[in-house]
């Protein structure tokens, strides 16, 4: 019997349905109702998605027409002017470039090798083994409560290196001028002292700069990078692990032949978002760096970032002077552009290598 | 209830005479627990030279622990308490002093899933020689290790692919090939072949039975043919669920052939004729 024919004269047949149902079945088509918020729910989400994309070359395009007048005015000079002087009517962004990579660059390594080793610590079962055997050592490790105090910890301990990420960032400025810099002033004087020769070390630390900078930019971007690292460590299937411990490899010979690089690609991911929130970075950055337009290979010396220049900028910048801060926020987003395409492609590329 | 192992006739394969000095190891369990569960009781397994060692039995009765127990895997398992001993050139490797990384280092594994490490084919089977610290001509090393696992002809030409393009059957002898590149003296493998198709199945069977001429092998596996078809000896582990608990122990320890044909216990009798699983 076809479908067609058995389709009950009391029931609709929608348009399109292969069946009608018969008398007594579960089964039904699906109705209008369900067919409407299908079609709508599908509709919404394609709307948003677009709004999302069109959002963003929105707000590319005005900055980038705010910049256009600067940008036909000043031309490449603006890249490569390492002056910005309002009264001399010269504007430069190179010394905020430099600044902008330098503490951003200096930052990620720091903020990198500390958070990858968090990482590792909160992801390896470290503090587990330890306190395990100490509450094997006190024979409660099978208790129900004690013999859950070690993932208890563990987990303690990566929501509060992932509440760093939540410290607003006028609050790490703040700790950074009343904090580090003091902390870190009288070693950096030594250094300067003694190992001055060193390009490193060759100005003295007068108060804001490069170093107290980077500190604050490195704690910033540590939960970052430790949060997706051990994700990243974790979701290292258990069988790798099991085929170098069962080929006699001690824990660091499994963490760094085997784990770590299983792992690389989502540590790598997490670096690259790292890096572009350095980039980016404002306030922290505008408190301690200095903002003083200098090139330096120095920790210590004053320098500026172009997000510093744009917040210190803004609030008496007249009609010119915006658009030329406009192309400066134009470059700053390129950057920032560039750096994420870069570890994409990097990304991409470490994919296809494990692949082959 | 630990079956002891009466002085046997030869096998119709050239099995290894049973005397005691073949013995490479003596596994001897008398508790072992994962926390308060206990898992394996009673059991006692020789394991010699140059042979096939199968331990089969029932979802549960512990074999794998058992097998687990040979090199300290369980080690890495928390909560993990052993009382016993298990015999290996004359030391028991669960002595106060003795590295479980070490162990490891002399008694290889093969793990039920392939699990080649995602690098080149060459550096998965350099691995044990890097860890060991081999000063020799590694890449004869691997390639010898190839050979043995009969993997070499299909990837003598891409040796710096990833083990993982590899297919399931050709990464698990990857891993056997990681496995014996450092020869250690023993081998054990985890239901080698529970992930792998019925052809991969039969070259991982026929490796096995070419490995036993260097190598002493202890494998888990829950497929009977397989146990019949390349175990030299066979010990059938049942679970005790008596106590309210899923504790296995060792019912009947023997040469394959006997254990199959003439089962003496109860409950072999009705596992290998299918009664259960």
């Amino acid at each position: 019997m076809s479908a067609h024919s058995s389709a009950q004269p009391g029931l609709p047949v929608l348009p399109g349905a292969l069946f009608g149902s018969r008398q007594g079945e579960i089964t039904q088509v699906p109705s209008p109702l369900q067919r409407a918020v299908d079609v709508t729910f599908r509709r919404l989400c394609h709307a948003f998605a677009w709004f999302t994309i069109l959002l963003v070359t929105f707000i590319v395009l005005r900055i980038a027409m705010s910049a256009a007048p600067a940008m036909r005015e000043q031309g490449w000079g603006f890249l490569t002017g390492r002056v910005w002087d309002a009264n001399a009517g010269q504007f430069g962004i190179l010394a905020q470039i430099w600044g902008t990579l330098y503490t951003s660059i200096l930052a990620l390594i720091l903020g990198t090798a500390f958070g990858v080793a968090a990482a590792v610590f909160l992801s390896e079962g470290f503090l587990g083994s330890t306190i395990f055997g100490l509450l094997k050592y006190f024979g409660v490790h099978l208790h129900p409560w004690w013999g859950r105090l070690p993932d208890q910890i563990e987990r303690i301990l990566k929501e509060l290196i992932e509440l760093l990420a939540a410290i607003p960032s006028v609050v790490y400025g703040l700790w950074g001028i009343f904090v580090v810099i003091p902390l870190i002033r009288p070693l950096c004087h030594a250094l300067h002292e003694h190992a001055g020769w060193i390009p490193l070390f060759s100005t003295d630390l007068s108060g804001p700069g490069v170093l107290p900078a980077v500190i604050v930019l490195a704690i910033m971007i540590m939960p970052t990078v430790t949060a997706i690292s051990r994700d990243a460590l974790v979701s290292v299937p258990v069988k790798l692990r099991m085929a170098a411990y069962g080929l006699g490899a001690t824990r660091w010979e499994s963490i760094f032949a085997v784990i770590l690089p299983t792992a690389s690609r989502g540590i790598a991911g997490g670096i690259v978002l790292a890096f572009g929130r350095a980039l980016g970075e404002t306030m922290a950055l505008a408190m301690l760096v200095g903002n003083s337009n200098q090139i330096n290979l120095s920790l210590f010396s004053p320098a500026n970032t172009l997000a510093a220049l744009l917040a210190n900028n803004f609030p008496e910048a007249g009609p010119r002077e915006v658009g030329l801060l406009m192309y400066a926020a134009l470059v700053l987003l390129g950057i920032t552009l560039v750096v994420n395409i870069m570890g994409a492609f990097i990304l991409q590329r470490a994919a296809k290598n494990a692949a082959e | 209830m630990a079956a002891s192992v009466q002085p046997i006739e030869p096998n119709s394969r050239p099995v290894a005479s049973p005397h005691d000095h073949d013995i490479v190891m003596h596994c001897d369990i008398r508790e072992l627990f994962y926390g308060n569960f206990k898992a394996v009781r009673d059991t006692s397994i020789p394991i010699k030279k140059n042979s096939i060692t199968a331990f089969i039995g029932p979802s549960g009765c512990g074999k794998s622990t058992v097998l687990r127990c040979l090199n300290r895997m369980n080690d890495l398992v928390r909560g993990f308490r052993f009382e016993g001993k298990v015999r290996f050139r004359g030391r028991d490797i669960y002595e106060t002093g003795i590295d479980p990384v070490a162990v490891r280092r002399f008694i290889g594994m093969v793990f039920q899933q392939p699990n080649p490490f995602a690098t080149s084919i060459f550096n998965n089977v350099a691995f044990g020689l890097r860890l060991n610290g081999y000063k020799g001509d590694k890449a004869a090393k691997v390639e010898s290790a190839l050979r043995g696992a009969a993997l070499w002809d299909e990837v003598k030409d891409k040796l710096h692919k990833s083990g993982l393009s590899l297919s399931g059957g050709q990464q698990q002898r990857l891993c056997i090939a990681r496995a014996i590149a450092t020869e250690p003296e023993v081998l054990l493998m985890d239901e080698p072949c529970s992930a792998l198709d019925p052809i991969a199945t039969r070259k991982i069977e026929e490796l096995m039975t070419d490995l036993r001429k260097k190598f002493t092998i202890a494998i888990v596996t829950h497929n009977l043919q397989q146990a019949q078809r390349v175990a030299d000896y066979t010990g059938f582990l049942y679970v005790d669920t008596s106590m309210g608990g899923r504790t296995g122990y060792l019912v009947e320890f023997e040469q394959s052939r006997k254990l199959f044909e003439d089962p003496q216990h109860k409950h072999t009798k009705e596992y290998i004729r299918g009664e259960f699983s």
